[in-house]
Parts: C-alpha cells; structure tokens; sequence
C-alpha cells in the first residue's frame, strides 16, 4: 500500500511517500502507526504522539481503529489548520 | 442532497466580485448571497507570508463532502468554495465561501457551516514565514476549531 505524509509527519519522517507491505497482524490504523515506529528513529519522533496524527484511507477521514485490509492509500498527517 | 457546490482549489489568487457574480447572475431565485474570506494575517507585524501545504485530490474530495451535507441541511441555491495552497503573502486571501440561497438565514448557516468544518476538516495545513527571516514553525491545530464542530452536531 502506499503511505502518503504530509506536514511536520512528511518533514520528519523525511519523505513524502513510500510503498510498505506491513507484516501479518498489522490490522488497523493503530497497529500500522506502532508498526511505523519501529522502522527507525525518524518514524518514532515523527510518530512519538501517534493519537495526535490523523489518518485518512483511500482520501476519507478515519479513526485509528479502522481495519487498513484493501487500502490503496493511507495518508498521515497532523491535525488539519485550513481555512 | 441540494444542489452542487463549485469547489476549487489553487495557487492563484481570486477575485471575490467575481466568484459573486458567476454565482448569482441570471438567477432570480437567490434573495441571499453571503460571503466569507480568510485573508492571511501578519500576526502584529511578525509574519511575511504563510506556506499552505494540501493533500491534493482529498482536499477537493473532503471539501465537496462537507458541502454536500450543508446543502442537505440548509436549502442553498448554490455555493462556491476556493481554498488556495502556496505561498501567500500576509494581506492576501487564502479562502472563499460564497453561499446562495433564497432566504439569509440559510445562507449565512451555510457558511458558518463550511468554515468550521474547512478549519478541522480539510485537509490543509500552514507553515509560517517569519518576517525576520527566522524559520516558522507549523500552525497549531487550535482546540477552540474542534469545538466549534460541536454546535452543528
């Protein structure tokens, strides 16, 4: 699936997107983010706060405890300051 | 399901007159237009300009989702949306919602509505340039924008 950052999570975690295939077990948007952690020092400041980052699935808005199985595209990002 | 909203997203600046007139001209159902732009601030002095940072394709897509539930809710004639992304310079605009409708009350409800929702919804974010040359920091989401999703519930 691919992982498209943006804001202080992109300028931390240091790019922009990437394609990851998370391993068995990783279910929900919750599990990703702890799976994220854990591939390197940039991910774990970048997600140090992780019920602070926000999630949207396929471009829709999602709550942490959203199941990931079939997403094409997984978008994290802080809270959002439009308008 | 109401009527659809022209939702547009871009760097270029707008023209408010405009966006007002293409609205409403050669209608003559609409009795109410309001209209709404954020400009960006320059933070007594402090602050050059602002770098709005978007998700491209769900920006669009949230912003007609919000839409589309203020059209179901208030009977709005016709709405137009324009959030610019970029650099944008302190003075300038960075946000138009133009609402239409037959009577004030729905149109002014409207607007009042996408606001709040464009502020905690949308999927933009602003980076500040500092005045004296210093890099800025990433806005805060503000705790006061979340709360104000809570009258429309």
């Amino acid at each position: 699936m691919k992982l498209v950052y943006f804001a202080w999570v992109r300028e931390r975690i240091g790019v922009a997107q990437e394609d990851v295939t998370p391993p068995e077990g990783v279910a929900t948007v919750r599990d990703l983010l702890e799976w994220l952690k854990s591939r390197g020092d940039e991910y774990a400041e970048a997600l140090k706060f992780p019920e602070a980052i926000r999630v949207a699935i396929n471009q829709e808005h999602v709550r942490h405890d959203e199941p990931i199985a079939g997403a094409r595209e997984i978008g994290l990002f802080p809270p959002m300051t439009g308008g | 399901m109401g009527q659809p909203a022209t939702i547009r997203i871009q760097a270029e600046p707008f023209d408010t007159a405009a966006e007002i007139e293409a609205l409403s001209a050669g209608r003559h159902d609409v009795g109410a237009v309001v209209t709404f732009s954020g400009l960006c601030r320059d933070e007594a002095g402090t602050l050059a300009a602002l770098e709005i940072e978007h998700y491209p394709g769900m920006a669009e897509a949230e912003i007609t989702r919000i839409a589309d539930e203020a059209t179901a809710r208030w009977p709005v004639s016709a709405m137009t949306v324009v959030h610019r992304y970029g650099r944008i310079e302190a003075g300038e605009p960075i946000v138009l919602v133009v609402t239409a409708a037959e009577h004030r009350q729905a149109a002014f409800e409207a607007a009042a509505f996408m606001m709040d929702f464009l502020k905690s919804r949308a999927p933009f974010w602003k980076k500040e340039h500092r005045r004296d040359g210093s890099s800025g920091e990433w806005v805060d989401a503000k705790e006061s924008d979340e709360a104000a999703l809570e009258r429309w519930r």
